[in-house]
């Protein structure tokens, strides 16, 4: 990160990008997890940007290739269910307790332990429930994870809750059956009631993997947005900005420590200082 | 698992075989191909440059050296599969046994990386080969970590020393002394202790991963990690590195498409060797890693090796025995072998997992990964509704037979287009393969779009004219 900062004081003085400057840049932003092409398309377009100073035509290209598209949670009158979905080992379970802790204000919130898999995750659940009073609704362990979705929207409507965040399992985006059982959970939810969000959890430390993961889950759930964890380690999280580009899926939270409240909507300017810090 | 980048490595080479004589402009532009491909893999930017650098020179060194005639690509090739293996480690190495047990063994990563199903996927393995290991619960951090390796000990019978409930409470570094202890007094020849997971900038944790490390002098302390990390992962191996040290690396989800460039980045930069790969949810999805096999693999050569070992395992000894003197004398694999293999391997588990190791399996990688195991019951339909005479040679295979072989086995004629066109890509590849040249025909672009950006088109590969008589297939030609 240090390198990126030099750089741009440099640039700072010259006020120009020759052809070195631009293939430091290139590499500078390939560090960050952007990805080559996305990472030479930007240098390109900086090159032909007139701005006061090449710092602010790369922050206003960096910019443009963010979403265009809301980043608020879109809720209901009544219920509004969110799905939390993704690899193993994202922070799913942890995002869905920061979730429920955020909109707890806002009214009685429901959390669903439907990873039924993951050996002692509904206890984890459980506690992070405990912890901040928010009921966890749970079935056995490897019971079958759409039956327990099903049970927590009726517990949802039986107490007039306002948010529903459903935890679920980990899985690779290439099992075509842990997919199809995500489909389910979703379809038996929506039989209750609609599924306003499905947020996709992307670790900001994953590489080009990234891309594939949010493309998958989007085709197999619709994904609404993504909540980007572990942004408080040494991981940019360019991937984020590659995934709102390639497939203008919006960035809605950003996890941003381990306590329950470490949890932030996300801002793009802020976003996009990290990435060029 | 590397399969994006294999596939880009097959296609390279294919062009590059194409060509008689090779100028320094060829050399040139492979490298830059090489280059990106790594990048797109998530292999780091310095180690991509140090990397294609290597290559550069040695390939430009024996560049006038090489006889016109002579196979100018795989001169080339060989070059830079020597150069993976070396970075991936020349040799595999294993857990060195202390001398007066118990052997203590330490888990760092960050969080998520997989690390207490790991540590029950090595205390399983270790206790398969008749060691008695005991599993230490020193994660005190996340929720209910310590519940969670108290269950999947009792899955495998291994026994959890947890005297702390966790969930941020007690104390790591006590837990981890007491722990050894224990082991002494119960007679243990194996602990594994596994830690929270830190952030590489997280002092904190560190400490207390150091504080541990101190306290219980681990024999061997394994880095485990995602194979799905980007470019911070020389970054994080680094302050892992300096802060708690470690011997060698664990690479976790490589059952995903991630292609894993890590691995590559960090035996390079931290010179630390891979020991294990982990490639599942259940705890037996776990390997001792081979560089020789993972550089094969990346170079799309796939995995004959591990094949054989597990068709060994599968197999009845006769039939193993037959199956390697075909491989030696040189003959086709045909769909007979197949079908018996189908048969054997039905109670293996992964179907997916075993195809993948064959030569060109990048190209397949999709019907690969969306194998489930009644497509297996589907397969034996089809090639058991073929006479001994078509399994041997599907060449005989017109219009007509395979009409008769889809009515016999209650499938579509397209089905059996494709079980034929998958298998007689794989028969081309062996047989490629044995005769020391790549899979240079193998339709790179078929499994391509896995690892591309959405934007990139997929280079279409079959834009044949269709001659076929067979209906079924004509139509599917067309639709490309």
């Amino acid at each position: 990160m240090g390198i990126f900062s030099n750089f741009l004081s440099k640039i700072k003085v010259n006020n120009l990008l020759n052809k070195p400057d631009l293939d430091e840049l290139a590499k500078e932003l390939i560090a960050a997890d952007l990805g080559a092409d996305l990472a030479h398309s930007i240098i390109d377009q900086t090159r032909k940007l007139k701005s006061a100073t090449p710092e602010e035509s790369l922050n206003s290209v960096l910019l443009s290739h963010l979403s265009k598209k809301s980043r608020a949670i879109t809720t209901n009158s009544e219920l509004t269910a969110v799905m939390v979905v993704g690899v193993n080992g994202t922070g799913k379970t942890t995002s869905a307790a920061k979730l429920a802790r955020y909109f707890q204000n806002e009214g009685a919130v429901v959390l669903a332990a439907a990873d039924t898999f993951r050996a002692a995750a509904v206890e984890q659940l459980q506690t992070w429930g405990q912890r901040i009073g928010v009921e966890v609704v749970s079935g056995k362990e490897n019971s079958d994870p759409a039956s327990v979705a099903f049970d927590s929207v009726q517990r949802a409507k039986e107490i007039s809750a306002k948010f529903l965040f459903v935890d679920t399992a980990g899985r690779l985006h290439n099992k075509s059956d842990l997919m199809s059982e995500l489909e389910k959970i979703k379809r038996v939810i929506e039989k209750v009631t609609p599924v306003r969000e499905v947020l996709l959890v992307i670790d900001a430390t994953t590489g080009q993997n990234g891309l594939q993961q949010a493309k998958i889950f989007a085709e197999a759930v619709q994904v609404t947005g993504i909540v980007l964890t572990k942004l408080d380690g040494s991981a940019r999280g360019g991937i984020a900005l590659a995934i709102e580009d390639y497939l203008d899926i919006p960035i809605k939270f950003i996890g941003t420590g381990e306590s329950i409240d470490a949890l932030a909507p996300f801002n793009p300017d802020e976003y996009v200082k990290g990435l060029i810090s | 698992m590397f399969d994006a980048l294999s596939t880009r490595f097959s296609k390279t080479f294919g062009n590059l075989r194409s060509k008689g004589k090779l100028s320094t402009a060829d050399i040139d532009s492979v490298i830059e191909e090489i280059s990106s491909a790594l990048l797109e893999a998530d292999v780091a930017k310095e180690v991509v440059d140090l990397f294609t650098n290597r290559i550069q020179t040695q390939a430009m060194a024996i560049l006038p050296t090489l006889q016109a005639g002579s196979n100018q690509a795989q001169s080339i090739f060989d070059v830079v599969n020597s150069e993976l293996i070396t970075i991936l480690g020349t040799e595999a190495r294993r857990i060195r046994f202390a001398k007066n047990p118990p052997t203590v063994i330490m888990l760092a990563g960050l969080q998520g990386a997989g690390k207490t199903t790991l540590a029950a996927k090595l205390a399983k393995y270790y206790k398969d080969q008749g060691n008695t290991p005991l599993l230490v619960a020193a994660d005190l951090q996340r929720p209910n970590a310590v519940t969670q390796l108290q269950v999947l000990g009792q899955q495998i019978g291994v026994p959890v020393f947890a005297p702390e409930l966790g969930n941020g409470d007690g104390e790591a570094v006590q837990v981890a002394r007491d722990a050894i202890a224990f082991a002494h007094s119960k007679v243990h020849n194996m602990v594994i202790v596994d830690t929270a997971g830190r952030l590489g900038v997280d002092n904190e944790l560190m400490d207390e991963a150091i504080a541990i490390r101190d306290e219980i002098k681990p024999h061997e302390i394994l880095f485990v990690i995602d194979a799905m990390i980007g470019q911070s992962a020389i970054a994080t191996a680094r302050a892992f590195e300096q802060g708690v040290g470690f011997d060698g690396l664990v690479l976790t989800k490589l059952d995903g498409d991630a292609r894993g460039g890590a691995a590559l980045s960090i035996t390079e930069i931290i010179k630390r060797p891979i020991m294990f790969v982990s490639t599942g949810e259940k705890i037996g999805d776990f390997d001792l890693f081979y560089p020789d096999r993972m550089a094969s693999r990346i170079l799309g050569l796939g995995d004959v090796a591990t094949l054989a070992e597990q068709a060994k395992k599968a197999l009845n000894p006769e039939t193993s025995a037959k199956l390697e003197e075909k491989f030696a004398r040189g003959d086709d694999f045909t769909l007979e072998d197949f079908l018996e293999q189908l048969e054997a391997m039905a109670n293996m588990g992964s179907m997916g997992k075993l195809l993948s190791m064959l030569p060109g399996a990048a190209s397949m990688k999709k019907q690969i990964e969306n194998f489930d195991e009644s497509e297996i019951v589907r397969t034996k339909a089809i090639v058991q509704s073929m006479t001994p005479q078509e399994r041997r040679d599907i060449k005989v295979l017109n219009g007509t037979r395979r009409a008769r072989i889809a009515r016999g086995s209650g499938r579509a004629v397209s089905e059996v287009n494709a079980l034929v066109d998958r298998f007689s890509a794989a028969q081309k590849a062996m047989k490629q393969m044995r005769s020391g040249s790549l899979p240079a025909g193998m339709p790179a672009g078929l499994g391509a779009g896995m690892g591309q950006i959405p934007s990139v088109k997929t280079p279409v590969v079959h834009k044949k004219k269709s001659k076929s008589g067979n209906p079924a297939k004509r139509a599917a030609e067309e639709r490309g």
